[in-house]
């Protein structure tokens, strides 16, 4: 198979003694020919897998018109049910099918209420439609970590959700600000036990160290900045019945606070009474006007997006232009999302297929490719029980969604020196495989649904399934986005064809079935071959990269 | 010993060790014969360590209780102190003693097969979970970005240009394994990690053996490379450890239940005694980040971190049992470690802030059974922010453990742990490596217990300065000053002296008012004294 063309025309490819590939290339606008492998790869690194259908409705657009389609909102989804009831338990306030985001906190439901939730929550990402909101929105769930089972309130980790789903492609001071009073985060790094009469310095920390400036190299706030900070966002409550935060000027640390030169000794003023609460805006302003804030937030952005690793090259010519814009935007996502995904850097060569996929992406993504079909939602309890068994699967390969490891995320987005290539490891890699194969040979069973991989029907939407060569090329093109080898490519159709020589092997098969498809004895015939080719194709490491 | 800081020579963060050492390149280094000698062969032993992580923050005062130092630690965490009579007493000390739920390492200690170090820590202690993890998983300084992690880099010396060529007849098994689904960073060799993952080893999953092509000169065709190397892994030692595995069929039957802990360290018991030459072990238990309500306020010996060190304690038990009754007892060491210790003061939430030095556990049947260090020192009066100053670096336990169970020499040392670290005696001197004895005569490693280091300051309170009189063996001396925060505030002497007494001054250098520590190291020994800046 030839390569991509986006692949020959770019000659700036360097390698260093270390083993790494280098780009010069920066943010001026993406000039060379839009093609579908530049289309694909801007698919795959925004959306959690996309269909060939997606592909063949949007080949005809130029790349502005498919980036702003994709930077735009998607419908925000209807809120989690009742999908718990069963024969030893039933919610005494909320009827099956119901909502329960607005019932009263119920010890016994919570625990099935948190599954609800993150059935529901995998669900939105195997329902979104071709935008990068629900990317966007995991990505705020992992720079805004917390976990469910510190919370242990479903309802508030509803609220959470909705709140970054609100602004994941909107202001991120203001999100700051928002996901400050934000009542699960409060619960989770303990802001509602900060008072005056003991300043609790963990939310304080954190906002500065994971959620604004970060602590890199250039990051130099002291342990009394961590303490003066702390005493601003004294005061804050949650109400556990309305699940909504309050600001209490009596638990509220009315003195001044002082900080370091980092912040040029910046005086945040005490006040007493409703105005204490302007102190937080106050601490806020103070963070975004340190250049790093936008920086780091810009790097994080990079890394999820587009590459792990960023040398002084990128620094240079990606994340300081990215930053500067964010800034001028007054920190506004969506342009800084359009300058990253409209730029030659983005489709630089050496850019391309460098992510691995992550648990998320490869799970979501599986589905997706092949349109599996679930239970639609009049069939909810059987709906949520597929949803949770995906989630699951990817619990089980080291991203449990709405329960990430700690405060800092997921350690694939931030550990240095491996990163992401943490996803993958000895025991992750068979997991995936795994299953992947149980979905392709058996599916998974439940209740007497089932949900599986049809290839038969994947293939048949192909542009001419009857020609092994091509029916190898359009699935490759559309699964792998890293060129196989010649041997693979021959491997491949060697398992089509049982080791024969002659493609009208095949293409007689596929004939007869197509002429008979219930016949199960010319079904077979097909399915069994597509089954082991897919199967090796998907086993090949080539598959986990995006 | 000489303090050889090369290390200092070394531009910014992030480059791969080793560089430089002593001035010539690794390469040229390397092309010696006895250097090439060393590396290429592994050091013949089949000593095993197991690393047991405390994710979170282990508050040390809760864990291991200074009965000497009681009553002011009750007054500095009245809310969460432990019932005095119900710490658990320790043979031939009645200066320490462990929290009530702790039966099981009170047996050990007993059975003398454990060691406690007190105060272990770092100059400049950071008190972010990630970073604090990162800095005792590289073994860096505090201030410096080490990508690669200690048993990484001891492996990476140990199994010469590891993955290529592996496994091998020599080293048919995995170097480093971590039971869990995320390889350790501390298992981070300098360019490839030493580690595999496994979370369930009878069930391994073979991978079907692909046919590779070559990978193009991408950020692509980099991943690509690694993911072939782990999957070609997975399916070589995948054999390897249902082998090992399927070769016990019968473990000692006192394991807990309900021990995530114990779980895991099951596991390595079974293969250890199945016979994997694997060297590095690491387990894990969270929890320990108990910002609020550690206790149950009506009776402090209960509550979560009872709870979790009742989990380390019988965990650690039950190991210990178990490796007798599958005979593999003389082959395995163990340490705790956790990020750092927690604040000396309680807070009002009924639990513990992020804090600095804590103390270490060292089983195991060749663990030298004894405390190391003193008991730490409380403050009548404390604020929030004292925190226990470190008496022992924690490089100081992983050199020793390298040198005196592995019997890696000292040159090789100082490229795995990046400078040279105090010896500690950490094993009992009768351990040998296989047949051959690790170490020669011991001599180098003195007993904190017998201390002959005096150190003394005039006066004290103070104000403009006082002097610091001491007393040494001669060799080379380091004298610290650290603050209550634990920070290391001036380091007045770092070279060799002549022994005898000698006397070095330490001037107010408009410090604020309070108590300071100074911490003389003479050789191996090492000794702490308080000293009061007045007002």
């Amino acid at each position: 198979m030839k390569k991509p063309k986006v692949l020959q025309r770019f000659k700036k490819v360097n390698f260093n003694e270390q083993g790494s590939f280098r780009t010069l290339a920066g943010l001026q606008q993406f000039a060379a020919a839009w093609d579908e492998s530049t289309l694909r790869h801007l698919l795959r690194r925004t959306l959690f897998g996309f269909k060939q259908e997606d592909l063949n409705a949007w080949k005809g657009k130029n790349m502005a018109e498919v980036v702003q389609l994709l930077v735009s909102p998607s419908q925000s989804p209807l809120p989690p049910i009742n999908n718990y009831n069963d024969a030893s338990f039933s919610d005494p306030t909320v009827p099956a099918g119901q909502t329960w985001v607005n019932a009263p906190y119920d010890g016994n439901a919570n625990g099935r209420r948190n599954s609800s939730l993150k059935s529901w929550w995998l669900g939105n990402l195997l329902q979104q439609t071709s935008s990068v909101h629900e990317k966007m929105t995991l990505f705020w769930h992992n720079h805004f970590a917390v976990e469910a089972v510190d919370v242990n309130d479903a309802r508030y980790m509803y609220r959470y959700y909705s709140l970054l789903r609100k602004y994941a492609l909107g202001n991120f001071k203001q999100l700051v600000l928002e996901i400050t009073k934000d009542p699960a985060m409060l619960r989770y790094l303990n802001g509602y036990q900060n008072n005056k009469n003991a300043p609790d310095e963990n939310y304080a920390r954190e906002l500065q160290e994971l959620f604004t400036l970060g602590k890199g190299p250039l990051v130099f706030y002291t342990e009394a900045d961590v303490r003066a900070a702390a005493r601003v966002l004294t005061g804050y409550t949650v109400n556990a019945t309305t699940i909504s935060s309050a600001f209490d000027p009596n638990r509220h640390d009315t003195g001044n606070k002082q900080f370091s030169t980092y912040y040029q000794n910046k005086v945040i003023l005490g006040k007493t009474g409703a105005n204490g609460a302007k102190e937080t805006e106050e601490l806020i302003d103070m963070l975004f006007l340190q250049e790093e804030t936008a920086l780091y937030l810009c790097r994080k952005l990079y890394r999820f997006f587009v590459y792990y690793e960023i040398d002084a090259a990128t620094e240079a010519n990606v994340i300081l232009p990215m930053a500067n814009l964010f800034r001028v935007k007054n920190y506004e996502v969506k342009p800084v999302l359009e300058l990253l995904f409209s730029s030659t850097h983005f489709y630089d060569p050496v850019n391309v297929a460098g992510m691995i996929k992550s648990p998320l992406d490869y799970c979501v993504g599986l589905c997706k490719e092949f349109k599996m079909q679930f239970p639609d939602s009049t069939d909810f309890a059987n709906q949520y029980l597929m949803f949770d068994y995906i989630r699951t699967q990817s619990s089980n390969m080291q991203q449990n969604l709405a329960d990430p490891p700690s405060v800092a995320g997921w350690p694939a987005y931030y550990q240095a020196p491996q990163f992401h290539e943490l996803w993958i490891n000895s025991d992750t890699l068979p997991r995936r495989n795994q299953f992947m194969n149980i979905l392709l040979t058996s599916g998974y069973t439940r209740n007497g649904k089932k949900i599986f991989i049809d290839v038969l029907t994947y293939v048949n939407a192909l542009s001419n399934p009857g020609n092994p060569n091509l029916l190898i090329r359009d699935t490759v093109a559309h699964l792998c986005a890293i060129d196989l080898t010649p041997e693979v490519i021959q491997f491949l159709k060697g398992i089509l064809l049982s080791g024969q020589s002659t493609d009208s092997y095949w293409t007689d098969a596929w004939t007869s079935y197509k002429a008979n498809p219930t016949n199960v004895v010319a079904r077979n015939m097909v399915l069994s071959r597509l089954n082991s080719m897919f199967s090796y194709l998907m086993n090949l490491p080539e598959y986990q990269l995006s | 010993m000489k303090r050889r800081d090369f290390l200092q020579t070394i531009g910014p963060a992030g480059i791969v060790f080793p560089a430089l050492i002593n001035g010539f390149t690794f390469k040229a280094f390397a092309e010696s014969p006895l250097v090439s000698a060393l590396t290429q062969a592994p050091t013949e032993t089949d000593h095993v360590l197991v690393i047991i992580q405390l994710n979170g923050g282990n508050d040390g005062l809760n864990t291991v209780i200074p009965f000497d130092q009681y009553d002011q630690l009750a007054n500095a965490r009245s809310n969460i102190i432990l019932p005095k009579n119900k710490l658990l007493k320790l043979n031939g000390t009645s200066f320490t003693g462990l929290h009530p739920s702790m039966t099981g390492l009170q047996t050990l200690f007993n059975e003398e097969k454990l060691q406690i170090i007190q105060s272990v820590g770092y100059p400049q202690p950071n008190f972010s979970h990630f970073r604090a993890t990162d800095i005792w998983m590289s073994a860096s300084d505090s201030n410096k970005y080490v990508n690669s992690g200690w048993t990484g880099r001891y492996l990476a010396e140990e199994y010469d240009g590891f993955p290529t060529g592996y496994p091998n007849a020599v080293m048919p098994d995995p170097l480093a394994i971590q039971i869990g689904s995320f390889v350790s960073p501390a298992m981070q060799g300098p360019s490839v990690s030493m580690g595999m993952a496994i979370s369930d080893p009878v069930n391994f999953y073979n991978l079907i053996n692909g046919i590779q092509g070559a990978s193009p000169n991408t950020r692509g065709g980099k991943e690509l490379t690694y993911i072939r190397q782990v999957a070609q892994q997975t399916t070589q030692y995948g054999t390897a450890i249902k082998n090992a595995a399927a070769k016990v069929t019968k473990q000692f039957s006192g394991y807990p239940t309900g021990n995530s802990l114990a779980d895991q360290l099951k596991i390595v018991a079974r293969l250890i005694a199945g016979g994997l030459k694997t060297r590095i072990y690491m387990v894990s238990l969270g929890g320990f980040d108990t910002h609020a309500q550690q206790v149950i306020a009506s009776a402090t010996d209960t509550g979560a971190h009872a709870l979790l060190l009742k989990r380390v304690s019988d965990g650690i038990k039950a190991f210990m049992d178990d490796l007798t009754f599958l005979n593999a007892q003389k082959r395995v060491i163990g340490m705790t470690f956790s990020e750092f210790g927690r604040r000396i003061k309680s807070n009002s939430s009924g639990g513990t802030d992020h804090g600095a030095a804590a103390p270490l556990f060292v089983f195991g049947n060749y663990a030298k059974p004894d405390i190391l260090g003193n008991s730490p020192e409380i403050p009548l009066i404390t604020s929030a922010s004292d925190n226990v100053p470190m008496q022992f670096d924690f490089r100081s336990v992983y050199a020793s453990i390298l040198k005196q169970w592995f019997c890696v020499p000292d040159i090789t040392l100082e490229n795995v742990m990046l400078q040279n670290f105090q010896n500690l005696q950490v094993i009992k001197s009768s351990a040998p490596c296989m047949s051959a004895p690790c170490m020669s005569s011991n001599a180098d490693v003195f007993p904190t217990s017998e201390t002959t280091l005096v150190l003394t300051n005039y006066p004290n309170p103070f104000q403009q300065s006082t002097t610091l009189s001491y007393q040494t063996q001669g060799g080379y001396v380091l004298i610290q000053v650290f603050s209550t925060e634990g920070k290391l505030i001036k380091t007045l002497l770092d070279k060799e002296v002549t022994p005898g007494n000698h006397k070095i001054t330490f001037e107010n250098e408009g410090y604020a008012p309070g108590i300071y520590y100074a911490r003389l190291q003479n050789n191996n020994q090492q000794i702490t004294r308080t000293m009061l800046l007045g007002r």
